[in-house]
């Protein structure tokens, strides 16, 4: 340490043992070097007649062996969690309840309701899109904030380097191997694009009548804008999906979400009553707020599948 | 035991599934097959769901049309909704996260060269050794 | 009875901070408008809980009420559920996340540049919405979906710093905390298949017939245990701790701040939740995890001291110190009685205000010195910047349990109620041991502080004046500790009747 801790320590040692206080400027003795193992003279490990020590010996031998040894405990320890892992939790599944049997545990009074009275309570055909958007919409909301989330610590994360010249050297793009003249990528591109629109847009505004919604839709909308973006080139989505418009549409879009659901949270949790019409059950325009809250969900679904795509290739939207 | 085991064999294989995924997980040291143990882990959460879900000879739960205007709404028809419903949360909450893991391993690779974890710990340690000599050197020279 | 406007406030504050990080992201960026604007909305949220509090102590009879998510009641929609435990954290969350903001508003500055500090702020605000999420839900795949935004947004506040040391820890605290939410999921589904329920309440009534009837032990133990570690890794409980380190010491002071006093307590007010409405006490007593908790955190609390004082960095041994803390507060979980889980709960509210003083406090020495973080670069720091260096007395004097200072109150909460607990030696003989541990790297540390150096305090004396917002909230941190410390009694009586509800 210094010289004000060592004085700070005198003190409290005197203190301690009960010495009167001393005098000023009293001259500190300058303490002998201690005489440590490491500072005496290393024996020649080169000379003819060394012989090595156990300690080198092993040491040498680690040097040697050392990362073999420890790949191999690595892989052997990895066998063993899982086999213990597994077999813990095979005996645990021989102990459930048996598969597909009707008088199950999770078969009880709560399915029979959704499966019963969901199609008017909620007006949706769909039993799970009555499910997800509208008895259990709190969970639904927290599944697009979760992407929200990664949506926009991925853009922080990727798209800051492209301000900087980081490690990597190049900066900005990652890699543009391809070139933005196949002739056949963008035929082909040019008359799939519609049909993998369309059959999205399908499956999103079908999303309570059928199999689909807004997360599956908006995943189909997403490819269509990759196919795009890979034939014609990054440049060509960004006369209309560029970053402030991704940001904007997806805040937009969640925010419409939050603010309905927020309507029918506080209207059911209070017993007022709703203005929203529950529709007939099979038409298009049925199920009160889950055809509108399916849009909203696949625009912030194909804006962030696009995203990650861009970002991760370009290193920016 | 077996002969349960074999009665639940999809639930069976989906927890061999999230063993393997898990194991992966904690013990790989390349940060892109972690992640890809992740996957095979929330897979298989999935197909135990898919599996808890099932109740034999019954439907998907989609209204059916009774062919007289009306909606057979019985329950002893569809199979139970509420697992599809926490599938699709946690395919959601998968792809986030898988997103967010590349992320950041990009920018562990871009920082230190390699995708091993052990090594761009190694490679961390050399370069604050290295800084520290540094510093210590130029201390010794203003001394001089 | 509440009234109206008291009942909406679980559901409103949830949903202004949501609302508030949505908006974030389009809101103009100069002049640091965002994170001016969040710190009003969370400010907001801090009145809203205080009067949710304050209300739910004067409600008499009915502690408690559940808020339905919509128009279906509870088995069938998502529920939230408010009692005064549940006020008190939320409080308690929010002024801890207000002062953590505030106190750090200068080195936020300096290390984040402007575009990623607005992500920040949306990060801040949904990390603060899954938190309150978490306190207040009462469905158990709810928890599990904000746990995962609690997940993204923690580590994300890890990496806004940019350097190749921040990326490495929060990819390490990323895979850590899947692995643990991971095995929350597989414990979720086993439940949900055994007892066909996610709402908190019927799966308790669930498997209390499992029990009686002795049906279905083994996948009840075994999804107790995944859910039990799941949530331990999450809250960096002693073996499952290696994570906390990188990821606190490296990140920028106000993240270090929030993820040690926030981000850790709210996962471990779940594994309550999951121990006191789903499970029960006696089940849990039943099924042994009792003793495996008190273990685990005996064991933090001595090892998460002990690498402490192996550290020099000063941050990192602050976030080894978390370590230690959350095994306080696990030792109380682990006694498995109302008294326990209580004293708990006081550790939880009294280290999330410490925490963040100490990490704010360290931030100010080592701007000062700097920005070197080691100890020995600290000397004589306090001379410079004074009100950092008082937080940082008062915050290790705290964590060492002096009386008069806030860790006291919760060091005796719990050793008062390990004495009706069988685990009472044990219990007592960890919390002494702990004290001291906690003395000998928290006294060397103030020592180096209070050391004059001539060299450093005669280059910068005069030269360095904290801006008044750090002034303020590190009196606001003080005021608090010295609160908590002499006048805890009505918080703990309050505690326990939230307990006793919960």
């Amino acid at each position: 340490m210094n010289e004000e801790l060592k004085i700070i320590w005198r003190r409290f040692f005197d203190w301690v043992m009960g010495n009167g206080p001393r005098p000023e400027n009293e001259v500190i003795p300058p303490e002998a070097p201690p005489d440590l193992p490491f500072t005496r003279k290393p024996k020649d490990k080169y000379s003819r007649f060394h012989e090595p020590t156990l300690r080198e010996r092993y040491n040498n031998w680690l040097e040697l062996h050392g990362l073999h040894i420890f790949a191999i405990l690595y892989s052997a320890m990895s066998i063993l969690v899982c086999v213990v892992i597994v077999s813990l939790l095979l005996v645990t599944v021989a102990e459930l309840p048996p598969f597909g049997h009707e008088r199950n545990p999770a078969n009880n009074e709560v399915i029979r309701r959704y499966v019963e009275h969901g199609g008017f309570e909620t007006g949706a055909q769909n039993i799970v899109a009555g499910l997800i958007l509208d008895y259990r919409a709190f969970d639904t909301f927290g599944e697009s904030a979760v992407l929200f989330t990664a949506a926009v610590s991925v853009l922080m994360l990727l798209s800051a380097s492209r301000s900087k010249n980081n490690l990597s050297g190049g900066g900005g793009k990652r890699f543009h191997s391809f070139s933005h003249d196949d002739a056949i990528l963008r035929n082909v591109a040019s008359l799939s694009i519609p049909i993998i629109l369309m059959l999205g847009c399908t499956v999103v505004i079908n999303g309570h009548l059928s199999p689909g919604g807004g997360f599956s839709g908006g995943a189909i909308l997403s490819a269509a804008l990759i196919l795009c973006a890979n034939a014609y080139g990054f440049d060509h989505v960004h006369s209309f999906l560029n970053e402030r418009t991704f940001i904007f549409s997806s805040s937009t879009a969640l925010m419409i979400y939050a603010m309905s659901k927020g309507y029918s949270f506080y209207t059911g949790a209070n017993q007022i009553h709703s203005i929203i019409p529950k529709g007939t059950i099979g038409n298009i325009l049925s199920g009160g707020l889950i055809l509108p809250l399916n849009i909203c969900v696949g625009l912030i679904v194909a804006c962030t599948l696009y995203g990650f795509y861009a970002l991760f290739s370009e290193g920016e939207i | 035991m077996l002969e349960k085991l074999f009665l639940n064999h999809y639930e069976a294989a989906a927890v061999i599934l999230s063993g393997i995924g898990l194991t992966n997980l904690l013990l790989q040291r390349n940060l892109i097959k972690k992640i890809i143990g992740l996957n095979i882990m929330d897979t298989a959460v999935y197909l135990f769901l898919a599996a808890k879900g099932y109740v034999e000879g019954r439907a998907a739960p989609i209204l059916l049309e009774n062919g007289a205007g009306g909606w057979l709404r019985s329950s002893a028809l569809y199979v139970n909704p509420v697992p599809a419903g926490l599938v699709l949360t946690g395919i959601v909450v998968s792809v986030s996260v898988t997103a967010f893991a590349l992320a950041l391993t990009l920018k562990v690779y871009e920082a230190y060269g390699t995708l091993n974890i052990d090594e761009a710990l190694l490679k961390m340690t050399q370069e604050q050794e290295e800084i520290e000599s540094e510093i210590e050197n130029a201390e010794e020279k203003v001394l001089v | 009875m509440i009234d109206t406007f008291a009942f909406n406030i679980p559901f409103a504050s949830i949903f202004i901070m949501m609302i508030s990080a949505i908006l974030t992201p389009i809101l103009p960026k100069k002049n640091r408008f965002p994170e001016k604007f969040s710190c009003y909305a969370i400010g907001t949220v801090a009145i809203l809980s205080a009067y949710l509090l304050y209300s739910l102590s004067n409600s008499g009879q009915s502690l408690s009420f559940n808020f339905a998510m919509g128009h279906f009641p509870a088995p069938w929609g998502n529920e939230l559920r408010a009692g005064p435990l549940e006020a008190v954290l939320s409080l308690v969350f929010c002024v801890a996340m207000l002062l953590s903001l505030t106190g750090n508003f200068d080195s936020t500055a300096e290390d984040i540049p402007t575009n990623r500090r607005q992500i920040f702020c949306v990060l801040v605000n949904l990390l603060m919405a899954s938190l309150l999420a978490l306190t207040y839900t009462n469905d158990l795949f709810t928890a599990y979906v904000f746990i995962e935004i609690n997940t993204i947004a923690a580590c994300a506040i890890v990496a806004v710093k940019e350097s190749p040391e921040t990326a490495r820890a929060a990819l390490r605290y990323l895979i850590m905390s899947l692995v643990g939410s991971g095995l929350v999921m597989i414990s979720i589904c086993l439940l949900y298949g055994l007892t066909g329920h996610l709402l908190m309440q019927n799966m308790h009534g669930a498997i209390q017939v499992l029990v009686t009837t002795k049906n279905y032990l083994l996948p009840l133990t075994v999804s107790l245990a995944l859910i039990t570690v799941g949530l331990a890794i999450k809250s960096a409980l002693y073996p499952f701790a290696f994570w906390l380190p990188d990821a606190h010491g490296s990140s920028t002071n106000s993240s270090s701040a929030i993820l040690s006093g926030l981000v850790l307590k709210g996962h471990i007010f779940i594994l309550i939740k999951v121990f006191y409405r789903v499970f029960g006490l006696d089940v849990i007593h039943l099924l042994k995890m009792d003793t495996v908790i008190f273990i685990l955190g005996v064991s933090a609390m001595v090892m998460g001291s002990v690498h402490a004082m192996k550290q020099n960095n000063i941050k990192k041994m602050i976030a080894w110190s978390s370590v230690a803390q959350v095994g306080y507060i696990f030792l109380g979980v682990g006694l498995n009685t109302v008294a326990g889980v209580a004293a708990a709960c006081l550790h939880i509210i009294i280290h999330a205000c410490v925490k963040p003083m100490l990490f704010t406090a360290a931030g100010g020495l080592s701007s000062v010195a700097g920005h070197k973080k080691g100890l020995h670069e600290l000397m004589g720091t306090f001379y410079i910047n004074r009100w950092a260096g008082m937080g940082l007395i008062t915050g290790a004097c705290s964590m060492m349990g002096i009386p008069a200072f806030a860790g006291f109150a919760s060091k005796l909460s719990l050793t008062l109620s390990s004495f009706e607990s069988r685990f009472m030696f044990w219990a007592l003989a960890a919390l002494a041991t702990s004290s001291v541990l906690n003395a000998l790297y928290y006294v060397p540390a103030v020592i180096v502080v209070l050391t004059h150096n001539k060299k450093t305090v005669s280059s910068s004396m005069g030269e360095y004046q904290p801006s008044k917002l750090y002034k303020f909230s590190m009196f606001v941190f003080l005021i608090l500790n010295f609160y908590l410390g002499l006048f805890c009694v009505p918080l703990l009586r309050l505690i326990t009747r939230g307990v006793n509800v919960l």
